[in-house]
């Protein structure tokens, strides 16, 4: 049976990379991701995990061997933050129109600068078109279970698509949390070995990552968009899959208390759980209120979340993230264009909150949800910033 | 190459690109890049075969006697051949001309 053991979600998101069996492992520490890569080091170094760990010598190089070992048909992992994902962020671009299924944890941390450690959305948001699958996760349990999640869509021969999950740097990495582990027999029953369509092999030459002319170069971008696009059924797949082994179920997008919702409190991340607190606060107090979470990034489940607030007048956006000189955050600028073309659309107020470690607490939200009702549906702004 | 890359739907290619088949860039005309063109004075040549080894493209054969060709197919036209040839027996032509 499943055990509950009290873990820093670091470590447990490093057991659960154990447990995935990976082959290559090249990571350079960076707060807050430091201490996956250190358990996972020492994992490899004490024999418990027979994978080669490749001590590169920048986030460069890190995605650089990924995709190298991937395209050999490498079961291959990645771990980063920040600074670190811009530094790699040349290579995470091509990672993608190969197809090659590379599983990264992003520990999210702010951009620099000023300089700063600490959490927000900023770093995954400078590379929102970069083509991998996206995923949010809210708490420890989460991290593990889509360490396993992620590998099983990524590698499925039909989607076969590098895979980034995103967990908030310190507020998930650095806490201990009660979590359940998976016996390694439903792990293996969950996630069969990878087996590529495609690898580098001497015996059978092929060319992965050529260059191609004007001539062919829309097709090549067209047949990634489809691809990211048609991920969608292998997303749910693997969700329901995992759901029936474990009895935890997760959704593209998760809702909380929406049911004849007027008011909907939108976020992304840890800070749902936060979240759910106010939304307790408000019902209780007769307020309509109801809170829906993007677990899905890319693909934008632009379906699901027209469903998830139909019915609402006010939909409040928390961005954790701010895109400079924009019309508003990157969440709220997607949720906008993806009401736009509905007849019976809600306002969408959007306020950036949670900057770089800023708190965020449950009265906040209420905050945000009451000064909501007499904000305009465009444009955003900076909660609680010192005028 | 069954189809040029014109002709190809987004539909066609291989998942992630992948070239399948070794050794295609042989069919690639890169001869369409050329503005100038090799012009050989078989008279002036004395078969040092220079323009042979400085040819980036490897565009140039050798034939019979030592003398040479060049392959039009893959000439780019970069004049290397023409700067290097000892005895001016290459000269470059505009391709209008």
């Amino acid at each position: 049976m499943a055990t509950k053991k009290g873990m820093e979600v670091s470590i447990a998101a490093a057991e659960a990379v154990k447990q995935a069996n990976v082959d290559v492992i090249a990571a350079y520490p960076i707060t807050p991701q430091t201490h996956i890569v250190e358990h996972l080091a020492e994992l490899v170094n004490n024999g418990e995990l027979d994978a080669e760990f490749i001590p590169v010598e920048s986030e460069h190089s890190a995605m650089s061997v990924c995709t190298g070992s991937s395209a050999a048909g490498a079961r291959s992992f990645t771990c980063t933050s920040s600074q670190g994902l811009a530094l790699m962020s040349e290579i995470v671009y091509i990672t993608a129109p190969l197809r090659l299924p590379v599983v990264m944890l992003l520990a999210n941390r702010t951009l620099s600068g000023p300089l700063s450690i600490w959490n927000d959305h900023s770093d995954v948001m400078s590379i929102r078109d970069c083509g991998w699958i996206q995923v949010f996760v809210e708490n420890g349990q989460e991290v593990y279970d889509h360490v396993f999640i992620a590998y099983r869509v990524a590698e499925d021969r039909n989607c076969l698509l590098p895979f980034i999950v995103n967990l908030d740097g310190f507020i998930l990495t650095h806490v201990i949390e009660p979590i359940e582990f998976l016996d390694q027999e439903i792990v293996d029953r969950y996630l069969p070995p990878y087996q590529p369509l495609y690898s580098l092999h001497p015996d059978h030459p092929v060319t992965i990552g050529a260059f191609s002319t004007p001539a062919l170069y829309t097709e090549t971008k067209k047949a990634q968009d489809e691809a990211l696009k048609q991920a969608m059924p292998y997303l749910l797949k693997g969700w329901q899959e995992f759901g029936d082994l474990t009895g935890r179920y997760y959704h593209p997008i998760e809702r909380y208390k929406t049911e004849g919702a007027k008011i909907i409190l939108v976020t992304q991340g840890s800070l749902g759980e936060t979240a759910s607190i106010a939304i307790d606060d408000l019902r209780e107090k007769g307020e309509p209120a109801g809170l829906v979470k993007i677990r899905l990034w890319r693909p934008f489940p632009v379906r699901e979340f027209r469903e998830a607030v139909k019915g609402a007048e006010l939909v409040v956006v928390m961005d954790r993230a701010i895109s400079y000189g924009a019309s508003a955050g990157p969440l709220a600028m997607e949720i906008r264009a993806a009401l736009y073309a509905e007849e019976d659309r809600p306002r969408v107020v959007n306020w950036i909150a949670g900057i770089a470690g800023r708190d965020v607490a449950p009265e906040d939200f209420v905050q945000m949800l009451q000064q909501g009702k007499e904000r305009p549906g465009e444009g955003y702004e900076i909660y609680g910033v010192r005028e | 190459m069954a189809k040029q890359e014109h002709e190809i739907s987004w539909k066609e290619l291989n998942v992630g690109y992948v070239i399948d088949e070794p050794g295609n860039a042989a069919t690639y005309r890169t001869g369409d890049w050329r503005s100038q063109r090799p012009v050989y004075n078989k008279d002036r040549c004395i078969r040092c075969g220079t323009c042979y080894v400085f040819c980036p493209d490897m565009a140039i054969k050798i034939i019979q006697d030592g003398y040479i060709e060049h392959d039009l197919y893959y000439c780019k036209g970069c004049g290397i051949c023409a700067q290097e040839c000892p005895t001016a027996a290459i000269a470059m032509k505009d391709e209008e001309e």
